[in-house]
């Protein structure tokens, strides 16, 4: 705590409250109550509309068949075999992490180190329009621009690739932005330093920046590792929507985002539960994935200042 | 050696990346270019989409966003300031409040969408409607509007609230004088941030606001969003593209127009309560 704010403390902050600051705490506490309860409700919901096939589950020890062996996905029989479907959004998440990640860091080391000013300017520019585009459009641009590319190439076009290639398209300027702000927050005595020392360009990326902005790139990974697999439309658009297992870069699947939006519209009693169940398996996995940034914070700090 | 070829490495994904974006831009523009009028704007679809323009479309997604926004921004302000301001700024409800927080902001929308097909639609029986629509969006984008305020709120220097208090400043009017319109900044990175998510979505809304392309009567009526008219016409309607890229034209463009507006909305709604040297 700064000084200031010890003063401010210690002075009696509260002893000038008015009887407006009394009506303001008032009406805060009431719309944070309000905006805890809304976020409550959330959970709850999830949870209480998943109960029916998560109790039904646990009761005949069928769970874990369901959610891990390959049953198939037949609603209309009963059985909600999810696997194939885990399978592939994992499949495309990694695929498009994999394209995203070394293309968006090298352009940001170009942004950084190589690109003449204007240049850069113009670069960062429409990194930042193509952050901001819906990601509907790029499953329309996909759909009528990748697919049909693929299709003449290897048939039936809407694939496991198409959708990999469309998302790392999406992801890309996310990567890029975080990583070029990550890199531009190295202290500068580091590059300086390296320089005085005679190092090569190559040892001074490779050993001396990437190494210290290690946390702050893996940061925004994270972060666009949860867009890419919370993904649905650009993903439903292009992906085939075919239940099965990811088997070969083009063969269609259908991933669990784009299956909820697909059956939501009708599905009732059970089938209605298990989709709430995927959407509550969705969240834990995006709640997993900030526990890891959140540590990663934390690593950094300390690795800073401790 | 090493050196030149990691510079013509980087150089070659740079260009990659900047071909491929101006591709899809370029494809954008061109396309919806070609099919885009004046009547395009105003009139009603015909044909499914096919022919007719995107009137009663526009006018949906503007009840939902001004619906999303009208509950959100309230809220979320409240909560940043009473997180920054009176909360106990190092205890554990804090700081797991910013956990939960940040969590929230991450969940698929798609998951949003059950909790408002689930609450709203079915619980409330609002049915699909523009206004379980629009709420169900105001819970999606609260959680990062709430982050960007708080964190604006926070990085305000203590000097001026230190400052307001000599001058015997309530707090209340030092909040609403000093703090909100220095940090005023982040409040328009947060609504920017809000107004992007709530315009572009379409998973949330396919089955909370519904399809119906009719002009909406009243907020309880089922109405089509554009994001959803674009999904629609690209994968339901063969024909619809030169329409699909024509309305993903108008987003882009509707987008960029209101983070504009947004930006000095809130320029002049705190230029009359703060003179900053």
């Amino acid at each position: 705590m700064r000084p200031a704010k010890k003063i401010l403390i210690s002075m009696g902050f509260k002893s000038t409250s008015s009887r407006a600051d009394r009506h303001l705490n008032m009406i805060v506490l009431l719309l944070t109550g309000f905006t805890i309860l809304l976020l409550a409700l959330i959970v709850l919901f999830l949870v209480a509309e998943s109960w029916p096939f998560l109790s039904s589950g646990w009761r005949d020890g069928e769970l874990w068949p369901d959610l891990f062996q390959n049953r198939g996905w037949y609603p209309l029989e009963g059985r909600f075999g999810m696997s194939p479907m885990i399978l592939a959004s994992l499949a495309v998440t990694l695929g498009a992490i994999a394209v995203a990640l070394p293309v968006g860091l090298a352009s940001a080391i170009f942004l950084q180190f190589y690109a003449a000013p204007p240049f850069a300017k113009g670069f960062r520019l429409l990194l930042n329009l193509l952050a901001g585009i819906p990601s509907v459009v790029f499953g329309l641009w996909g759909l009528t621009r990748l697919v049909p590319l693929i299709t003449s190439w290897q048939p039936p076009g809407a694939s496991l690739l198409a959708a990999i290639l469309v998302l790392s398209l999406m992801i890309l300027p996310t990567v890029a932005l975080t990583s070029a702000s990550a890199l531009a927050s190295v202290p500068r005595e580091l590059l300086t330093g390296s320089m005085a020392l005679g190092l090569r360009r190559t040892t001074q990326i490779f050993h001396i920046i990437l190494p210290a902005a290690r946390s702050g790139i893996a940061n925004g990974a994270l972060l666009a590792t949860a867009r890419a697999l919370g993904e649905t439309m650009a993903v439903l658009m292009v992906a085939g929507n075919v239940v099965q297992n990811p088997t070969g870069l083009f063969e269609p699947v259908r991933v669990l985002t784009a299956n909820i939006a697909l059956e939501m519209a009708y599905a009732m009693g059970d089938h209605r539960a298990a989709l709430f169940a995927s959407g509550l398996l969705l969240t834990l996995l995006v709640w997993l994935l900030s526990w890891a940034a959140h540590r990663l914070n934390r690593h950094a700090t300390e690795a800073l200042y401790g | 050696m090493a050196d030149r070829v990691l510079g013509w490495l980087v150089s070659a994904c740079a260009l990659l990346v900047v071909s491929s974006l101006v591709w899809v831009l370029a494809d954008v523009v061109i396309e919806g270019v070609a099919h885009i009028s004046w009547q395009f704007l105003f009139t009603a679809p015909e044909d499914a989409g096919r022919a007719g323009g995107i009137g009663p479309i526009l006018v949906s997604t503007l009840w939902i966003l001004l619906i999303a926004l009208a509950v959100a921004v309230p809220l979320g302000l409240g909560v940043a300031i009473w997180l920054s301001e009176f909360a106990h700024r190092h205890g554990h409800f804090v700081g797991s409040a910013q956990i939960t927080l940040d969590i929230l902001a991450g969940v698929p929308s798609i998951v949003y969408g059950l909790f408002g097909n689930a609450f709203f639609s079915v619980y409330l029986g609002l049915g699909f409607s523009l206004l379980s629509g629009g709420l169900t969006l105001a819970c999606m984008i609260l959680p990062v509007f709430v982050r960007t305020c708080e964190t604006g709120l926070r990085a305000v220097s203590d000097d001026w609230r230190s400052g307001a208090l000599a001058l015997g400043m309530s707090r209340s009017s030092a909040i609403w004088h000093i703090l909100l319109p220095v940090a005023s900044p982040a409040i328009v990175a947060g609504l920017i941030l809000g107004i992007g998510r709530a315009t572009a979505e379409t998973a949330a809304l396919l089955f909370t606001s519904g399809y119906v392309d009719r002009m909406p009567g009243s907020l309880l009526d089922s109405g089509r969003a554009l994001a959803v008219h674009i999904y629609d016409l690209s994968m339901n309607v063969t024909g619809g593209d030169g329409a699909a890229y024509a309305s993903a034209l108008v987003l882009v463009l509707l987008i960029m127009m209101l983070n504009t507006l947004a930006q000095s909305l809130v320029d002049s709604w705190f230029k009359r309560s703060l003179v900053l040297p």
